[in-house]
C-alpha cells in the first residue's frame, strides 16, 4: 500500500460523506471489485456514485433474481462472498428466492436493498415492503440501518458475518434518507459481536476419540459435503483419504472436493447415488461425516440409515449435528482445522497398515462397483442425455466449472461429471431453485474469466431466468448453456410415470419456445443437436466461440435418472434400470454380492 | 417434557419476532413467552416455557444460540432449584356469601386483593405456576371472570 494511499485514508476519516459514498467506500474497504444489481427510485443517489468511481464494477442483470444467482455462483467459483444492489419493493421481493438458495447452501452474500425514507416506513408508501421481515428467515441475519452513522459498521457487521461460521446471506435494508445524509465516515477494523463467535478449532479430545473410531473400525466411509468446500479443506481432505486408504463418498454439495476419477470414491450417495456408495452407506461400520448435514435426500428413510454404522460428525454449525440423525462423536470446528489437526495426530501414528486394513472393505467395495457401475441406456436415433454430460466432460478435460438448474439435468451432471476440483460444481442443493444455472454461471464467468463455463439445463428449467441472456451478451461471456431438452419437466416427468402410472399432469412442454431462433434474437449464438454423432463438434464449437452459446440438446424424451431411490424408501431400495417401469434389486441378492 | 429457557438478547429491534419466527419456522412449541430489558438497557431477558423431547430441546437452545441478537441461552431442566415466578390476575365474581370466602383464599395463599367493587374482587398472585394453578382451582366455584398470567420468569439460585 502506498503512503498516497495511508493519507487517503487519513483524510477519510474526518471527512464527511454521504451514506451513498460511504457504501461504495466501505465495498472498496471490503475488496468488492464486482456487484450484481438493478436500480430504482430510491437507489438514485448511490446509481449516481457508483457511475463515477472506477473500482467496483456493476453488472446490470435483467431480473433480481438472476442478480442473486450471479452473486451466488460468483461466491462459490469464487470463494468471496457475492454483493448484490437492488431497489425497494419488488426489487427487494424478486431477491426472496435467490437468497433462500443461498441460505440453504451456506453461500456468502451481503444484498443491499433499498428501501422508502425512514419517515415514510409503515405508511404503505411507493415501493415500500417490509423486505427486512420478509427476509428474517432466510437470511443468516439481517438490518435495516436507521440512520447514517450506522451505515459503515453495519456494513462491516455484514461482511464479517456472511463469511465467518457457517457462510449464509446477510441483508441490510437502506432507507433513502441515509444514503443521501452525511456523517464522518470511519471503517472499523475490526468487528466485536457478543452473540456471534464460531468455534473454528475442534476440541482435540473429541479428535482423538474420532481418530480411535477410525482406528478401530475395520470399513470406515469418509462423507463429505459442501462444508468441506465452503472451508476450502479439501486439500486435507484428499491428504486423510489418501493415507488411510478410507474410501470416500460425497452429498451433492461436496462433489469436487475429493477427485471424481481416484480408485477410493464411491460417487454420490442418497437418492441418486450410485449403488456402490448406497450398499457402502448400510454397510460401513463408521461414517467420518465431514461438513455435512444429512439432506433428507441423502440418508432416505432416517431409521434405517446406516444401520451399522457409528458416526463421527466434524461440522462448524453445532444445529447441524444431530438435528436428523444419531450422532456419537460431535466435532463443531471449522473442516479445514479440524482435518489439519486430524492428520497431524495421524502422521505420529506409526505401524498401522492402512493399506491392509482396509483392503477386504475395498474388494467388497470393487464388488458393488462391478455388479452395478453406472451406466445408462442408449436407444438408438436418440442422445442419451447422460452421452451429452459425458462428452462435456471429455472436451472440457474434465477442468469446466458446471453450473445446473435442477431436476433430471442436475443429477445427470451430478453423475456424470467427474469433477476433479472444489468450486467447479455450482448446483441449488438445499432449496433446489430452478432457474439457478444461468445466471450462477454468469457469476461464476466474471469470476473465472479464464476458465470454460457450462451451464447443464433443462429445457423447463432455463426459461426460469432465461432473460439473463441478455447480460451474458452484453458483456460477451463465453458462457455455454447445455439444454438437454426433452420438451418435459423431466423429473417430475419421472415421478409421474414411476409412481402415477404415467398420467403426466402438466409436466409437457410442447409449446416450448424455439431455442436456437430465441438466442439468435439475444445475440448469442444458438445450436440445435438432434444427432448423437454431432455431439461432440457441438460442444466443441461453443467452447471455441468468444459469445454466449446456447446448446438445444434434442434428447432422448422418456429417459430418466437411475439409479433412484423411492422417496421414504431405505437408500438400499434402488431402482437400478432404465428400461420399461420399475426394476429393483431384491435385498437377498445384493447381499451376496461380495469381493 | 416441559423446559424454562431464559435467553438473554440483545435490546433491538425486531429481535423477538427472530426468536418468534424461529420456534414458529421450526415446529417448536412456545407455552410461554415474558421479555423486559435487564439492568443494562441494552439488553432484555427473554423467559421462554416449551415442550419436547431431549432431540427437540437440544435444536431449540442451540438454534437460539445461533442467532445473531441472542446472547445466552440457559436451560432450567437440570436445575432443580431455580426460581420460577408468574403473576396473575384474577377477577373473581364476589357476591354477598362469596366475598369472606374469597378473602379467606386471598389470604391463605399470600395474594393481594388489587381492586374491588360490589359483586367482584381482582386479586393478584405471584408465584410458581403449581401454587397460581392451585389459587385459581380454589377460586374457580366462585366464578371467574376473567384472568390475565404474564408467564413465569426464572433466575438461578446465587451460590
Amino acid at each position: 500500500m502506498g503512503s498516497q494511499d495511508h493519507a487517503e485514508k487519513g483524510n477519510l476519516k474526518t471527512m464527511k460523506l454521504s451514506g451513498a459514498e460511504i457504501f461504495v467506500e466501505c465495498l472498496k474497504r471490503e475488496k468488492v471489485d464486482t456487484i450484481f444489481g438493478y436500480p430504482g427510485g430510491v437507489l438514485l443517489n448511490i446509481y449516481d456514485v457508483l457511475h463515477q468511481q472506477r473500482d467496483i464494477r456493476h453488472i446490470l442483470t435483467k431480473h433480481e433474481q438472476g442478480a442473486v444467482h450471479a452473486a451466488d455462483g460468483y461466491a462459490r467459483a469464487s470463494g468471496k462472498p457475492g454483493v448484490v444492489l437492488v431497489t425497494s419493493g419488488p426489487g427487494a421481493t424478486n431477491t426472496v428466492t435467490g437468497i433462500a438458495t443461498a441460505f440453504m447452501d451456506s453461500i456468502p452474500l451481503v444484498i443491499f436493498t433499498g428501501q422508502v425514507p425512514m419517515s415514510m416506513i409503515g405508511n404503505d408508501a411507493f415501493q415500500e415492503a417490509d423486505i427486512v421481515g420478509i427476509t428474517r428467515p432466510c437470511t443468516k441475519h439481517n438490518y435495516l440501518v436507521s440512520h447514517v452513522s450506522k451505515l459503515a459498521s453495519t456494513i462491516k457487521e455484514a461482511f464479517h458475518i456472511a463469511t465467518h461460521g457457517r457462510p449464509g446471506p446477510v441483508l441490510i435494508d437502506l432507507p433513502k434518507d441515509v444514503t443521501v445524509n452525511q456523517t464522518d465516515f470511519k471503517y472499523p477494523a475490526r468487528v466485536e459481536l457478543k452473540g456471534f463467535k464460531p468455534n473454528y478449532e475442534g476440541n482435540l479430545q473429541q479428535i482423538k476419540r474420532a481418530l480411535q473410531a477410525i482406528k478401530k473400525a475395520e470399513r470406515p466411509l469418509l462423507f463429505t459435503g459442501g462444508g468441506v468446500i465452503l472451508s476450502n479443506a479439501a486439500n486435507e481432505l484428499r491428504k486423510l483419504a489418501r493415507k488411510t486408504n478410507i474410501p470416500v463418498t460425497s452429498s451433492l454439495m461436496g462433489l469436487g472436493a475429493f477427485p471424481g476419477d481416484h480408485p477410493l470414491f464411491l460417487g454420490m450417495l442418497g437418492m441418486h447415488g450410485t449403488y456402490a456408495a448406497n450398499m457402502s452407506i448400510q454397510n460401513t461400520d463408521l461414517i467420518i461425516a465431514v461438513g455435512a448435514r444429512f439432506d433428507d435426500r441423502v440418508t432416505g428413510r432416517i431409521e434405517s440409515f446406516a444401520p451399522k454404522a457409528g458416526i463421527v460428525h466434524f461440522d462448524i454449525d453445532p444445529t447441524s449435528i444431530k438435528k436428523n440423525i444419531r450422532v456419537d462423536i460431535p466435532v463443531v470446528g471449522d473442516c479445514a482445522n479440524v482435518l489439519k489437526q486430524m492428520n497431524r495426530l495421524l502422521a505420529a501414528e506409526r505401524g498401522i497398515p492402512w493399506k491392509k486394513k482396509h483392503a477386504d472393505w475395498l474388494a467388497q467395495i470393487d464388488a458393488w462397483r462391478k455388479a452395478y457401475p453406472m451406466t445408462y441406456p442408449e436407444r438408438k436415433g436418440k442422445i442419451a442425455p447422460q452421452y451429452v454430460v459425458e462428452q462435456i466432460h471429455k472436451l472440457t478435460k474434465g477442468e469446466a466449472i458446471i453450473t445446473t438448474e435442477v431436476g433430471q439435468n442436475q443429477m445427470w451432471a451430478a453423475q456424470f461429471f467427474r469433477f476433479k476440483h472444489p468450486r467447479q460444481f455450482l448446483s441449488s442443493g438445499g432449496l433446489g431453485t430452478m432457474g439457478y444455472g444461468f445466471p450462477a454461471a454468469i457469476g461464476a464467468q466474471f469470476a473465472c474469466p479464464d476458465k470454460v463455463v457450462f451451464d447443464i439445463a433443462g429445457d423447463g428449467s432455463i426459461q426460469m431466468n432465461i432473460q439473463e441472456l441478455a447480460t451474458a451478451v452484453q458483456h460477451r461471456l463465453p458462457v455455454n448453456v447445455a439444454i438437454l431438452d426433452n420438451r418435459f419437466l423431466g423429473m417430475v416427468r419421472q415421478w409421474q410415470q414411476l409412481f402415477y402410472e404415467c398420467r403426466y399432469s402438466s409436466t409437457c412442454l410442447h409449446s416450448g419456445p424455439d431455442f436456437v431462433r430465441l438466442a439468435e434474437a439475444y445475440g448469442a449464438v444458438g445450436l440445435r443437436i438432434t444427432e448423437k454423432e454431432d455431439v461432440p463438434d457441438a460442444i466443441r464449437e461453443a467452447i471455441a466461440t468468444k459469445n454466449t452459446v446456447l446448446l438445444d440438446f434434442i434428447i432422448d424424451r422418456e429417459a430418466n435418472v437411475m439409479p433412484m431411490v423411492p422417496a421414504g424408501a431405505s437408500i438400499d431400495e434402488m431402482m437400478l434400470d432404465d428400461g420399461k417401469g420399475k426394476k429393483s434389486l431384491p435385498k437377498k441378492q445384493a447381499d451376496k454380492i461380495t469381493g | 417434557m416441559r423446559h424454562t429457557i431464559s435467553v438473554l438478547v440483545e435490546n433491538k429491534f425486531g429481535v423477538l419476532a427472530r426468536v418468534a419466527g424461529l420456534f414458529s419456522g421450526r415446529g417448536f412449541n412456545i407455552e410461554t413467552l415474558n421479555v423486559a430489558p435487564t439492568l443494562d438497557p441494552a439488553f432484555s431477558q427473554m423467559t421462554i416455557v416449551t415442550s419436547g423431547d431431549d432431540r427437540i430441546l437440544e435444536q431449540i437452545t442451540k438454534q437460539l444460540n445461533k442467532l445473531i441478537n441472542v446472547i445466552k441461552v440457559t436451560d432450567y431442566a437440570g436445575d432443580i432449584t431455580y426460581l420460577n415466578r408468574e403473576l396473575v390476575l384474577i377477577k373473581v365474581t364476589a357476591k354477598s356469601e362469596h366475598r369472606a370466602e374469597a378473602l379467606r383464599i386471598t389470604d391463605i395463599f399470600r395474594a393481594k386483593v388489587v381492586d374491588s367493587g360490589p359483586t367482584h374482587y381482582t386479586i393478584e398472585v405471584t408465584g410458581n405456576p403449581a401454587k397460581i394453578s392451585g389459587v385459581i382451582e380454589m377460586l374457580r366455584p366462585l366464578g371467574i371472570k376473567s384472568i390475565v398470567r404474564t408467564g413465569p420468569v426464572a433466575m438461578a439460585r446465587e451460590r
